[in-house]
């Protein structure tokens, strides 16, 4: 039944392997983007030393973190889905930078919702290191492992940790701006400098990055980061960053926030670039020897295709609920 | 055991580490030990949270609208708790494990992804609006919200034990070579995903879920109770939990003797394992065993057992019907799983099994007779077992993975050979140390966050004369005091 439905031998296109390589790096952008604001507003909350800040923030991020995180997961399953080896290699050959992401998440996860359960001080603090700590730790890993897959590169490489540096800025940018567009003038002209600031660094540290990759030919990336659609890319990060300080500064911060979540989508566009067709550089694997077989490609295509879009959905509806002002006493419940 | 091939001097200079493969070994079996009772919680939980969920939004009766609140926040917090650790569970498939992710990737792959897809992100979004959203959204939108989340979990544990059955009793695929090496190609999705031991495992997971939840709610509200004899919400609890149990514990018994026979069939060597079964020939059942030398607890076989058994049935089991039927012994394997932990894992989850139905009936008497809060005993001895559904699950599982060895996807392929080449013992033993410490702190917070519901719970009850003593059993204790 399953072979009159599904083609056994062939991809439902042609391209579908193709295909594939976008949706999971479209999965990995969608991860970028959402847990990225998340850990800025995790970082933004070392900057808020009152109280009633502080619950502020974490109003902003209970609801939706969750949620987020769960991108992480769609993105790693759709790889091993699509590309095992890329996905075993990936994880085994990083193996301590990856454990130490995962480990840095769930410090970053459980800080907020244990600190409700307690009012004492000492509680309070500890449960805040985990989430900072959490939120600094986990882009700044995640953006090295990412360095060392596209680049080739070893962790303590200028490469790697220019990519972890540069996660940890993007996240910033985009925590200032989603905070600043939930609507409390006092708290985005408050937030406003870090978000400038941040801005700033991810572009020059994009800029020392790809420098480096030119000069060093790291991973054999040279000849892409020299290419018209990254140049295209990078060109539209600095016009995406430049017009957010604008915006930022004449306060309109819900379009602020617009061109702030496209620096993650753009970085995201870059490391799509990097890895096409080399999906994994370090052992020279390409997209079409990487890929599953037509049935199991297929398949996750007609049963799994449609449920993201159905995922798009729902997203749109938590955000819908929770968009607006927010308050330290959070939702209510 | 050879005990240098268990502990490989990594550098003799300054630490001793375990071997890659058995610090992975142990720290998958580690994390999936303190992920798995989240993610039951989650499935047992669901449909006790809906219900109250429905009758708080339907009925508006004040001991509805408590039971909801107090579930739904020990939902939330076993949710936050199983997301944080199902995360290194999928990643230790590759920085552990990454031979298995790429044998198995066509097979594994696609329910996982659908896992997440289907059902993580419907729990994650819509817990949210459950949690934050109850003044934001209509009544209707609220209970919907409620039972989306629960089918998320029922969902998402349906594809998780779609790969742990493929894994078990593999079908549909062929091995072809790619890239050098030997891999799984699906051949039939229908066979890869309805393997043989899919239901089985489904209906027995779902269900042991179901019970572990039932204890856990019958001793909190029996706590309670016992502390605020009048507290109607919780008397509705308890009497909720036994009648969930009533049910629950006696299919498991029924369900789970079916099950053992299919494990005989399909996985012979497991079977021998769990009931510490040598020679090919005749199969007796044993029904208790009591070691009658130290060897029995590390080496158990029929000449260092008191065992009291029923001659020939488990021949008589495991084919359906024939006392002489031959059940394969583990003399026939040239590598065997660690059968102690096996047998006697088996033989703790059997017993609590029917200790559970025991508590069921004895609850169900009382409540027939109307006196269920007035007994002290049988509050106690609820409170006494209400972490006892986990070590049921726990043993449980640990017959079907430490069963299966020394295979990670039966007869296909070896959990020694799915390790990573380029894991040290190094880094292997400290992630392992890593995860012992978070997680113990992980699990002492958790216990922390019910203790203080609990608390927070009896304050808002108001201050009564308590009727019962001090008590120091598996839940905290909470004095009038705090």
């Amino acid at each position: 039944m399953t072979e009159s439905v599904i083609p056994v031998d062939a991809y439902l296109v042609a391209s579908l392997p193709e295909v594939w390589f976008g949706v999971v790096m479209f999965a990995l952008g969608m991860y970028l983007v959402l847990d990225g604001f998340d850990f800025g507003i995790g970082l933004l909350y070392a900057t808020r030393n009152t109280e009633h800040e502080r619950e502020t923030l974490l109003s902003a991020f209970g609801p939706v973190w969750d949620a987020n995180e769960v991108w992480l997961v769609a993105f790693g399953t759709m790889l091993l889905a699509a590309f095992p080896r890329v996905y075993s290699r990936l994880l085994a050959d990083h193996y301590l930078l990856a454990i130490g992401f995962v480990l840095a998440l769930l410090f970053r996860g459980l800080g907020p919702e244990l600190r409700e359960q307690r009012s004492d001080e000492q509680w309070k603090r500890y449960c805040d290191y985990s989430f900072i700590g959490g939120s600094f730790s986990a882009p700044l890993l995640f953006g090295t492992l990412a360095g060392r897959w596209v680049f080739d590169a070893a962790t303590l490489s200028l490469p790697a940790v220019l990519t972890g540096v540069g996660l940890v800025a993007v996240s910033v940018v985009t925590g200032a701006a989603f905070l600043a567009a939930k609507g409390d003038p006092a708290l985005a002209s408050d937030l406003r400098p870090y978000g400038i600031g941040a801005t700033l660094a991810y572009l020059g540290g994009v800029v020392a990055l790809l420098t480096t990759v030119v000069l060093t030919d790291a991973g054999g990336a040279a000849d892409t980061v020299r290419s018209l659609p990254a140049v295209a890319v990078v060109g539209s990060s600095a016009i995406a960053g430049a017009g957010g300080i604008a915006l930022a500064r004449r306060g309109a911060y819900r379009a602020w926030l617009a061109s702030a979540l496209a620096l993650p989508a753009l970085l995201t566009a870059l490391i799509a670039l990097l890895l096409y067709p080399t999906v994994y550089p370090p052992t020279g694997l390409t997209l079409r020897a990487a890929v599953v077989s037509p049935l199991a490609l297929n398949l996750v295509t007609v049963l799994g295709l449609p449920v993201l879009l159905l995922v798009l959905g729902y997203f749109t509806y938590l955000y819908r609920v929770f968009s607006g002002p927010i308050d330290a006493e959070g939702y209510g419940s | 055991m050879n005990p240098t091939a268990l502990f490989g001097a990594v550098d003799p200079g300054w630490a001793v580490a375990l071997s890659p493969e058995l610090a992975s070994r142990a720290q998958f079996g580690w994390t999936i030990s303190v992920h798995i009772i989240f993610a039951s919680l989650s499935i047992g939980l669901a449909p006790f949270m809906v219900y109250f969920t429905y009758k708080d939004v339907r009925t508006d009766e004040e001991r509805f609208a408590r039971l909801r609140s107090f579930w739904v926040k020990v939902f939330a917090a076993g949710f936050v708790m199983g997301t944080v650790t199902g995360i290194p569970m999928s990643f230790q498939f590759g920085t552990n494990f990454p031979q298995f992710s790429e044998v198995a990737g066509e097979l594994i792959g696609g329910p996982l992804a659908f896992e997440a897809k289907m059902a993580f992100f419907l729990e994650a979004v819509f817990l949210g609006v459950l949690l934050y959203g109850r003044e934001r959204v209509g009544d209707r939108t609220y209970v919907l919200s409620s039972a989306l989340v629960g089918f998320g979990a029922w969902l998402s544990g349906f594809w998780i034990l779609v790969v742990n059955a493929w894994m078990q009793t593999p079908r549909g695929y062929e091995m072809i070579s790619r890239n050098g090496m030997e891999v799984a190609r699906l051949t039939d999705p229908i066979a890869a995903f309805f393997t043989p031991r899919m239901t089985w495992m489904y209906v027995h997971m779902i269900n042991a879920s179901v019970i572990s939840v039932a204890l856990l709610v019958a001793g909190v509200s029996a706590y309670i109770v016992w502390k605020r004899r009048d507290a109607e919400a919780w008397n509705t609890a308890l009497r909720l939990a036994v009648v969930i149990l009533l049910v629950s514990a006696p299919l498991q018994a029924v369900h789970g003797d079916a099950y053992a026979r299919h494990v005989e069939d399909t996985q012979p060597q497991k079977f021998a394992a769990m009931e510490g079964h040598y020679e090919t020939g005749q199969a007796d059942l044993h029904l208790f065993a009591i070691p009658t030398s130290p060897d029995a607890i590390t080496d158990p076989r029929a000449e260092n057992l008191f065992t009291v058994s029923l001659p020939n049935f488990g021949s008589f089991l495991a084919s359906g019907g024939d006392f002489d039927a031959e059940v394969i012994g583990l003399n026939e394997y040239e590598e065997n799983p660690p059968v102690a932990l096996v047998f006697w894992s088996f033989r703790v989850m059997v017993g609590l099994g029917f200790l559970f139905i025991g508590l069921a009936l004895w609850g169900g008497y009382l409540a027939f007779r109307g006196r269920l809060s007035d007994s002290d005993r049988y509050l106690r001895a609820m409170i006494a077992a209400s972490p006892l559904g986990y070590a049921a699950l726990l043993t449980g599982w640990y017959v079907t993975e430490i069963g299966r060895q020394p295979w990670v996807i039966q007869d296909e392929l070896k959990t020694s050979e799915a390790v990573s080449s380029t894991l040290t013992g190094a880094e292997a033993t400290l992630t392992l140390i890593g995860f012992v410490v978070v997680y113990v702190g992980l699990v002492a917070t958790a216990l922390y966050v019910l203790k203080w519901l609990i608390r927070e719970e009896l304050r808002t009850l108001g201050r009564e004369p308590s009727t019962g003593d001090r008590w120091y059993g598996p839940l905290p204790g909470v004095s009038d005091d705090d």
